[in-house]
């Protein structure tokens, strides 16, 4: 039981500190910002946006995709890493749900926000129409979001009762939430085995919901005649794409959540050595994918696919494409091979290159094909042959990402971020192997 | 058990009633048919053409009124069409030289308050080397339609008369249908259409019907080209139609196998033979409701139409007249 004292007084939550609050109140800006913007919006309707009959989807609906793209990294750190036994998972796994959570929240989120009326949300239950992707989303999106929560919830019953404990004295009020959440975890032998049971039948859940839901999104552009998102291997390429964001989203939290909590005696630089490898992996495979789906169609590219190739790769979007395909995957796997790029300090650099150049991957997916229908675009102003956001964009997905942000700031400011009871079996496992060693 | 021991009676008196009322009708039918038979012919006939154009002679007891399918109103629903029609519409592109009377007309008859015009006229050159030519394109209102299959919502649906339109009071305002069309016939009403400000029409009490695109547009779905079943109802042509000073466009029933362009009423299937009749993008597989004669034998210049032509402008919206 001493075990447990230095575990809770390190692992408990613990009140924010200056630089905490003022990041907390700088994310309630942004939010405020974005909402106004918003309403704006739905008063105007989406005239302030600079989407247009052309570029009729834009930064709102990549937003989405990435949004979505994160919240694969529960499906992979969670149940993956679980799968194949890897028992260095236990410190991240908790900041890879919460990651989840609050990817799974935004994206559906983000949809409401493209939507020009959302005052018939409810259209899309009332007249639902099973062979639309859309209604496939209005489906899997909630699906995931409720295997995605109870990840998150069900394995942390027994660190809430631990809180429930710990915060007796100290904040009765906070002690009582622990306590209602913890809903009469006692450690019993019978809950034990609940618990176990249940934790397996989410986690392996997850996979299969997370996959589809990956698939469903890249459905959404391939179920359409245009060139660039016309392709049989849009569904794994989003897949491939969405682990690479996921896991360079976690190592991005991981890094933060370490300094600013003082953690490096649980989340070691053995975890940025593993991570760094699983990173490495995702981007080679994502390489891979990248290869597939635009270098190979250069042999055989039909005209319209030429052209939106050149636009990429020479063309209006190419410093884009480059940099993300350079910066955000080929020089990440370089660095990634070598020992000393996998310590903690580059890995956060890296990792956040990978965020950034994963978010406008997602923007380049979907502009350069808008902007090259079929027939050619004329009788419209010229301002529609191009495409930038506009500011109420900009505000609002900002607003979007800020949100994300304050959901996991919030949950790592009340959950034990990393799973305290689990820790604690583990390192009396361990004692007892090297009791039984010596 | 004992309930239907009691009955046989009963049962009895059922069937028998029944046989009865089968004998009855059974007796008219023969009556009416021995009628029909014996109906004897009264020497009188009359003159009639058949549909391929040749003259015949019909008794006058053989004739009779054929009954009228009403196109108007609420006699049909409006999901499913009018009853045994199929609209088709052939674009003779030899004839189109930019007159843009057919924009001009669905600009005004649909109330287009936008930037984007719901019928284009495409300047095209497929390469260099190949001629140019004028092509409007309206909405293909597709047998496979792509836009169709993606709404989430049935807003957008196909009719069994062949037209493809929107439920604006329904549509949520996704734009799949937008990125799904391959035409890029779609256009969205991004702000309020404000067409009582800009056209000063006044839309109090009015309805929104999906068979009259426009009249009124609403804010955030999505408008289109919709063959102007209006009009049909009253016996009109699409707007486009009458407009166009060339002839360019004939409108017609795929049942009937007849097109008309306002002047000329041609056979739908003799005219696409005669004149190579194609449709856009027929590898897509959507099966356009929207024929093309090829721009050969043209007996207008290309370069005419160049006056028109502005690239960056279909709805014109300074212009009150």
């Amino acid at each position: 039981m001493k075990n447990y004292d230095k575990l809770l007084n390190d692992l408990a939550p613990r009140e924010f500190n200056k630089k905490g609050i003022l990041w907390v109140v700088f994310l309630v800006l942004v939010i405020i910002a974005g909402l106004i913007a918003y309403i704006d919006q739905i008063i105007k309707g989406q005239e302030v946006t600079h989407l247009r009959d052309y570029m009729l989807w834009g930064v709102y609906i990549s937003n989405f995709v990435y949004f979505v793209a994160t919240s694969f990294v529960g499906a992979i750190a969670v149940a993956i890493l679980r799968l194949t036994g890897n028992e260095w998972r236990t410190p991240i796994v908790r900041i890879a749900e919460i990651i989840t959570v609050a990817a799974i929240i935004m994206a559906g989120i983000t949809i409401i926000i493209d939507m020009a009326r959302p005052d018939r949300l409810l259209n899309l239950f009332v007249h639902a129409r099973i062979q639309s992707p859309i209604t496939w989303d209005v489906f899997i999106i909630p699906t995931f979001m409720t295997v995605a929560i109870l990840l998150l919830f069900i394995p942390l019953i027994p660190d809430l009762a631990l809180l429930k404990n710990y915060f007796k004295d100290k904040k009765p009020k906070m002690s009582k939430l622990y306590g209602f959440f913890a809903i009469n975890w006692k450690g019993s032998a019978k809950q034990k085995s609940i618990l176990a049971k249940s934790i397996k039948v989410v986690a392996t859940l997850i996979i299969p919901v997370g996959i589809i839901l990956q698939t469903i999104d890249a459905w959404l552009f391939s179920t359409t005649y245009r060139v660039g998102w016309d392709s049989s291997s849009l569904a794994p390429y989003f897949i491939a794409g969405a682990a690479v964001a996921g896991v360079g989203a976690l190592v991005a939290v991981i890094y933060v959540v370490r300094k600013s909590l003082k953690l490096e005696e649980y989340i070691t630089d053995m975890h940025f050595e593993k991570m760094g490898r699983l990173l490495a992996l995702t981007c080679m495979i994502y390489l891979y994918f990248t290869i597939n789906e635009y270098f190979l169609p250069l042999i055989t590219a039909k005209k319209d696919e030429a052209l939106h190739l050149e636009t990429l790769f020479t063309g209006h979007y190419a410093t884009l494409f480059w940099i993300v395909t350079i910066g955000g995957l080929v020089l990440p796997i370089i660095i990634l091979l070598f020992k000393n790029g996998r310590k903690p300090k580059t890995m956060f650099i890296i990792s956040l290159v990978v965020v950034v150049t994963s978010w406008w991957k997602r923007f380049i997916i979907v502009t350069p094909t808008l902007l090259h229908p079929f027939l050619p675009i004329q009788g419209v102003p010229e301002s529609w042959h191009e495409y930038y956001p506009s500011f109420h964009e900009w505000i609002i997905t900002f607003a979007t990402l800020a949100m994300a942000l304050l959901i996991i700031t919030l949950l790592v400011r009340y959950l034990p971020v990393i799973p305290i009871q689990r820790t604690a079996d583990e390192q009396e496992a361990n004692e007892n192997k090297s009791k039984v060693v010596s | 058990m004992e309930e239907q021991n009691k009955n046989p009676r009963r049962n009895f008196l059922d069937k028998g009633l029944k046989l009865g009322l089968a004998a009855v009708v059974g007796g008219l039918g023969i009556s009416k048919l021995t009628s029909k038979l014996n109906a004897h012919t009264d020497g009188e006939t009359v003159e009639l053409m058949t549909a391929d154009g040749t003259l015949i002679q019909v008794d006058s007891s053989e004739v009779h009124e054929v009954e009228h399918h009403h196109d108007t109103g609420d006699k049909y629903n409006v999901r499913q069409g009018i009853p045994n029609r199929k609209f088709v519409m052939v674009i003779d592109l030899a004839k189109c030289k930019n007159a843009l009377a057919c924009q001009s007309a669905c600009n005004k008859h649909h109330y287009i308050t936008g930037d984007n015009a719901w019928l284009k006229v495409y300047k095209m050159q497929e390469t260099k080397d190949t001629a140019p030519y004028w092509m409007p394109t309206t909405c293909q209102h597709c047998d496979q339609p792509a836009c169709v299959t993606v709404c989430p919502v049935g807003a957008t649906f196909k009719r069994e008369d062949g037209l493809v339109l929107i439920d604006n009071e329904r549509c949520v305002g996704c734009r799949f249908c937008m990125a799904a069309c391959p035409y890029s016939i779609r256009v969205f009403n991004w702000g309020e259409p404000n067409q009582e400000v800009t056209l000063n029409i006044d839309l109090t009490g009015h309805q929104h019907t999906p068979e009259h695109q426009g009249h009124h547009s609403i804010k955030g779905t999505v408008d289109k080209c919709d063959f102007c079943p209006h009009a049909v109802q009253e016996n009109k042509l699409p707007h486009c139609v009458t407009a166009c000073p060339n002839g360019v466009f004939y409108f017609g029933d795929k049942y009937e196998d007849t097109v008309t362009n306002g002047e000329e009423t041609l056979r739908f299937s003799k005219l696409l033979k005669d004149k190579a009749g194609y449709r856009l993008m027929e590898g897509l597989g959507t099966e356009p409701s929207v024929y093309y004669l090829p721009p050969v034998n043209r007996l207008v210049e290309f370069e005419d139409g160049l006056e028109n032509y502005n690239e960056f402008k279909s709805v014109d919206k300074g212009e009150e007249s």
